[in-house]
């Protein structure tokens, strides 16, 4: 118990529950490892298919498969070191994590470096680059879990205006770089936190109509680019040499794959060019095309094992706050498959985000293993904790 | 108690809301991935094959391999018309960074006025798809080239292609015998084929250009080719290779031709020789001339409002387009109708007083020999082209037999046989009066036509072509410009021919011949002068057509007016009489004072035709004619 310090008074202590019966039995490799078994292996399959998938899509560079792999073994590092904190330990740092996640936005929004149109970097020369807004993908969920972990659930609208402000003040100041996509995730992560702890079905309704009536409110403060993206998926064909183009693009590429698909390496909308941003956002098009029906749904497939995986592992959580920051990480990670593979396949708007652990990019591969980390740690140390 | 259970948790109430959000959650995760499936299958099974054809329509792009087109050569194989390659500028907008600054560099490069960077920018968007090359100037010369290319690393997405463009050696000489290929225009775009016209941009415009199109256009060829986005060539996946034009060779003579038009020493006319046995075209020459290779590439607007106002028409046809009254030239002819009809022989006789008058009417017309030639047989009124033997004729005749007569030999028709754009002229009618004026035939207008005036007009080539079925003693030819296609001879005669003429004794064509023999030699010859040491026997007709009106334009001073208003001088002649190869015709436009001129022009082309190893000594015949222009000779 010496390793619970009770940093704020105004946090209220994590419940300590009575000692379970009995002395813990053996513990496996995998128990002292702090990981899940089911889940690495599942992730490790995934991120071989998505290599071999980026082998192709890169244009056939090696190179990018090496940096990519070097890239998931960082993040991998990550995870294990992630994996090995009690959630006791996530619980105390939510707070100070998410200061700073924001204090890193404002600076962002002051001293940012600009890239691809959106400022969202920040910059030490010579050392770092990176986008605090990643960060805040874990962050601003854990300090929601955290808040509402310590209050009486289901959350009452005290505690809504609470969650709101926490979820708000991040999401404002990553919408405005603007990074429509992280925006999005940040904003689905923490909602799912305040779901799963129980918000009233009132309350959803309520705010599904506040979203609806927001609607023209947020069109009018979108960027040119963005209302332009979402012009384009209401019809693509407006402007086919355009903004319009990624999307006839890639749903020609999946659409000529068929159920069986080119071939590896043989996909003519891939190697030719004429996908865009064919090894990052819109890399399942690659796969849909080269390995055609077949190929996606096995790997749709896999998503949905790993997702049930999650589940399986928040709803084993020891207590309110592992399960709400175990749930959210997991339906998170799902939100990135259903609107990357939406928006690839035309049937929602393009919005920057990956498809996780396929797409090459290395940010967005260590945010998620750190999140599977989380997750890891949450499920692994329940019987180290007396109950 | 109330205030105690607030502050209470309850982990069991908080892990059986988790579960049923939880499982709630799963439900909603696989319906979202069912309809991703749903979604990933109505694109990969249902509409398969319409993304199918489109990533193949992507990939594969077919390209036009235009065919070379054919060359042109003279009857001695001499180049005509050749291809020849050009350079262009073109430019890609995709892959220029700044279009502003990379237009302003080129036309600093090529030294060209600013205006032109508008231009430039105007034609950079003129093409069908992104990613394909505008054309922004072609026929770019060497020193251009090398001054793009160097500075090609600043100038990404210009590149400098080479094009066959046709060309015309002797344009100028050669323009309105060949005619001239341009840029196809919307409107033939409409009528043609595209798949034989893929990738050509020229067409021929007019002349044997035009008429032989599709033989010296050829087939275009296809080559599929797999792209990528950016449209580069990857590899050729299949390829059906263009079929070139056929070449043609044409009956002209490049040196007849040639000496032709500098025989017309800057005056406006037209000569034209014919092979009389075969009808093949010797040489067409229209002056002035234009050189057509500015039609080529695009003539620019100031130049061609400067051939279209050029006062000399240069652009005219005057060889197959141009309308003169044919003067006395057509006496030999209305001779002949004369004995064809049976209201002349050649032996009969008429008195001439220098004028004639039909009966009831007290109005002279009168002989161009004031105090008549007395005595007029059939021979001597060619030679000497008296009137009154001819009104008298004429009026024997009546318009109506002149007509069919003169029709029989071509007048008033199109009688060539691969001449594009060739005009009927006019062979007046009692008919042809009636539906134009609606008026009856007079007959004073009868004895006009008697001497080639009044309506009749007629064409050179008609001339020429009325001259060499005369000197065939009426077998008919119809003229041709191609004698070779590739290198099949075409038949040596054009099967449908008018019928031939004939007269009731075929020794009067000999006397039509002796008449005309005549003029060049007879101590009365109109064109004796030009006679003068003939080293064969030639038979020749001179004639005077009277310019009636003089065009429109009013802003010339008098002088010019004066030179515009003088009378055309023509002949008609075939040589040699016994055995004839060459029939020419010629008309000098406002040459005036009498028809020698007309006369020398014509032997010179016979001289040349029938001495083809001698050398032609233009200048002596040019102080020739100035001698004899300055005399007033006989009509």
């Amino acid at each position: 118990m010496g390793l619970m310090i009770d940093l704020s008074r105004a946090l209220r202590p994590y419940p300590v529950r009575a000692p379970a019966s009995g002395i813990s039995r053996r513990r496996s490799l995998w128990e002292r490892l702090h990981l899940d078994p089911w889940l690495l292996g599942m992730l490790l399959v995934l991120m071989a298919a998505g290599l071999v998938v980026l082998y192709s899509a890169s244009g056939q560079r090696l190179e990018a498969v090496i940096a990519q792999g070097i890239r998931f073994g960082v993040a991998f590092a990550v995870m294990f070191f992630l994996a090995q904190l009690t959630p006791a330990t996530l619980l105390r740092w939510a707070l100070p994590v998410y200061v700073l996640g924001v204090l890193l936005l404002v600076a962002v929004e002051l001293v940012g470096d600009v890239g691809m149109g959106a400022q969202r970097w920040l910059v030490i020369p010579g050392v770092i680059r990176f986008q605090p807004s990643e960060l805040m993908k874990l962050a601003v969920p854990l300090m929601v879990a955290a808040y509402l972990s310590r209050q009486e659930l289901p959350p009452r609208l005290r505690d809504i205006a609470v969650c709101l402000v926490l979820i708000a003040v991040p999401v404002v100041l990553i919408a405005k770089q603007p990074d429509l996509g992280t925006s999005l995730l940040v904003t689905s992560a923490a909602v799912f936190v305040v779901l799963l702890a129980g918000l009233s079905w009132r309350f959803i309704t309520a705010l599904a109509v506040i979203a609806a009536a927001a609607l023209p409110l947020l069109w009018a403060n979108l960027h040119n680019y963005q209302r332009q993206r979402v012009l384009t998926f209401l019809d693509p064909n407006s402007d086919p040499l355009g903004s319009g183009w990624n999307i006839i693009q890639s749903t020609t590429a999946i659409g000529s794959g068929g159920v069986f698909g080119k071939g590896w390496l043989q996909g003519t909308q891939s190697q030719l060019e004429f996908l865009p941003e064919r090894h990052t956002d819109f890399i399942v098009a690659v796969l849909g095309e080269e390995f055609g029906l077949v190929g996606i749904i096995a790997i749709l497939l896999l998503y949905l094992l790993i997702i049930s995986r999650g589940l399986w592992l928040a709803v084993g959580a020891q207590d309110t706050f592992g399960r709400l920051v175990a749930g959210s990480i997991i339906l998170t990670f799902f939100i990135y498959v259903f609107v990357n593979v939406g928006m690839v396949s035309g049937i929602l708007p393009v919005v920057g985000v990956p498809l996780p652990l396929v797409s090459y990019g290395g940010t967005s591969s260590v945010t998620l293993m750190a999140g599977f980390g989380i997750l890891m740690a949450i499920h692994a140390h329940r019987r180290l904790l007396p109950r | 108690m109330r205030k105690n259970r607030d502050n209470l948790k309850s982990p069991e109430h908080e892990l059986r809301i988790f579960r049923v959000r939880a499982l709630l959650a799963v439900v909603l995760v696989f319906a979202l991935t069912g309809l991703l499936m749903g979604r990933l299958a109505y694109l990969q099974v249902v509409q398969h094959d319409v993304y199918s054809t489109r990533s193949e329509k992507n990939r594969v792009r077919v390209e036009p391999l235009p065919p070379t087109r054919g060359l042109i050569y003279d009857r001695n194989g001499a180049l005509l018309a050749e291809n020849r390659p050009t350079y262009n500028l073109t430019l890609v907008r995709e892959r220029v960074e700044d279009l502003d600054a990379t237009l302003a560099l080129l036309v600093d490069l090529l030294e060209l006025p600013d205006e032109e960077a508008a231009a430039f920018r105007v034609r950079s968007r003129q093409r069908q798809r992104p990613f394909q090359p505008a054309l922004l100037m072609s026929d770019l010369d060497e020193d251009q080239i090398a001054r793009v290319s160097v500075n090609r690393h600043l100038l990404p997405g210009v590149e400098v292609e080479a094009q066959l463009l046709r060309y015309y050696p002797d344009a100028e000489v050669m323009t309105h015998a060949l005619g001239y290929v341009g840029r196809i225009n919307a409107e033939e775009m409409a009528t043609l084929d595209t798949g034989r016209y893929a990738g050509t941009h020229f067409i021929g415009k007019t002349g044997v250009e035009r008429f032989y199109e599709e033989e010296l256009h050829g087939q275009a060829g296809l080559r599929k080719v797999e792209t990528n986005a950016r449209g580069r060539v990857l590899r050729e996946l299949g390829r059906t290779d263009p079929v070139p034009g056929q070449h043609l060779t044409l009956t002209l003579d490049k040196q007849m031709q040639k000496l032709a038009y500098e025989l017309m020493d800057g005056r406006r006319g037209s000569i034209v020789a014919i092979q009389p046995q075969t009808g093949e075209i010797l040489a067409m020459v229209s002056a002035p001339g234009f050189d057509s290779n500015q039609f080529v590439t695009g003539i620019d607007v100031a130049s061609y409002r400067g051939l279209q106002e050029d006062l000399d028409l240069p652009l005219y046809n005057r060889a197959i387009r141009g309308h003169y009254p044919p003067g006395s030239t057509i006496k030999p002819f209305l001779a002949l109708a004369g004995l064809a009809e049976g209201v002349i022989t050649p032996d009969r006789t008429i008195n001439d007083p220098g004028f004639y008058q039909l009966p009831n009417d007290s109005r002279r017309y009168r002989n161009w020999l004031r105090w008549g030639h007395g005595r007029v047989d059939m021979e001597r009124s060619i030679a000497v082209s008296n009137n009154t033997y001819y009104y008298s004729l004429a009026h024997d005749l009546g318009i109506d037999r002149i007509h069919d007569n003169m029709s029989a030999f071509g007048f008033g028709q199109r009688v060539g046989h691969d001449v594009f754009g060739e005009s009927t002229a006019l062979m007046p009618s009692r008919d042809w009066k009636r539906g134009r004026f609606n008026q009856p035939w007079y007959p004073g207008e009868t004895l006009s036509v008697g001497i080639g005036q009044g309506y009749w007009q007629v064409t050179p080539l008609q001339l020429a072509t009325a001259t060499a079925v005369l000197a065939n003693r009426g077998e008919w030819v119809k003229p041709r410009l191609a004698s070779h296609i590739g290198d099949a001879p075409l038949p040596e005669r054009v099967p449908e021919t008018p019928p031939d003429i004939m007269i009731p004794n075929d020794t009067w064509w000999d006397r039509i011949f002796s008449g005309m023999e005549k003029v060049m030699t007879g101590s009365e010859g109109t064109a004796r002068r030009t006679g003068v040491g003939l080293e064969y026997r030639m038979g020749g007709k001179s004639g005077t057509a009277q310019v009636f009106s003089l065009g429109q334009d009013q802003k010339y001073n008098a002088e010019e007016l004066a030179e515009r208003l003088r009378d055309h001088a023509l002949f008609m002649a075939f040589a040699p009489l016994e055995d004839p190869q060459i029939a020419v015709s010629v008309i000098v436009e406002n040459a005036g004072g009498g028809s020698t001129h007309a006369a020398h022009l014509a032997r010179a082309m016979t001289d040349t035709w029938l001495f083809r190893d001698r050398e032609p000594d233009v200048e002596e015949l040019r102080e020739a004619m100035e001698d004899d222009d300055g005399r007033v000779a006989g009509n």
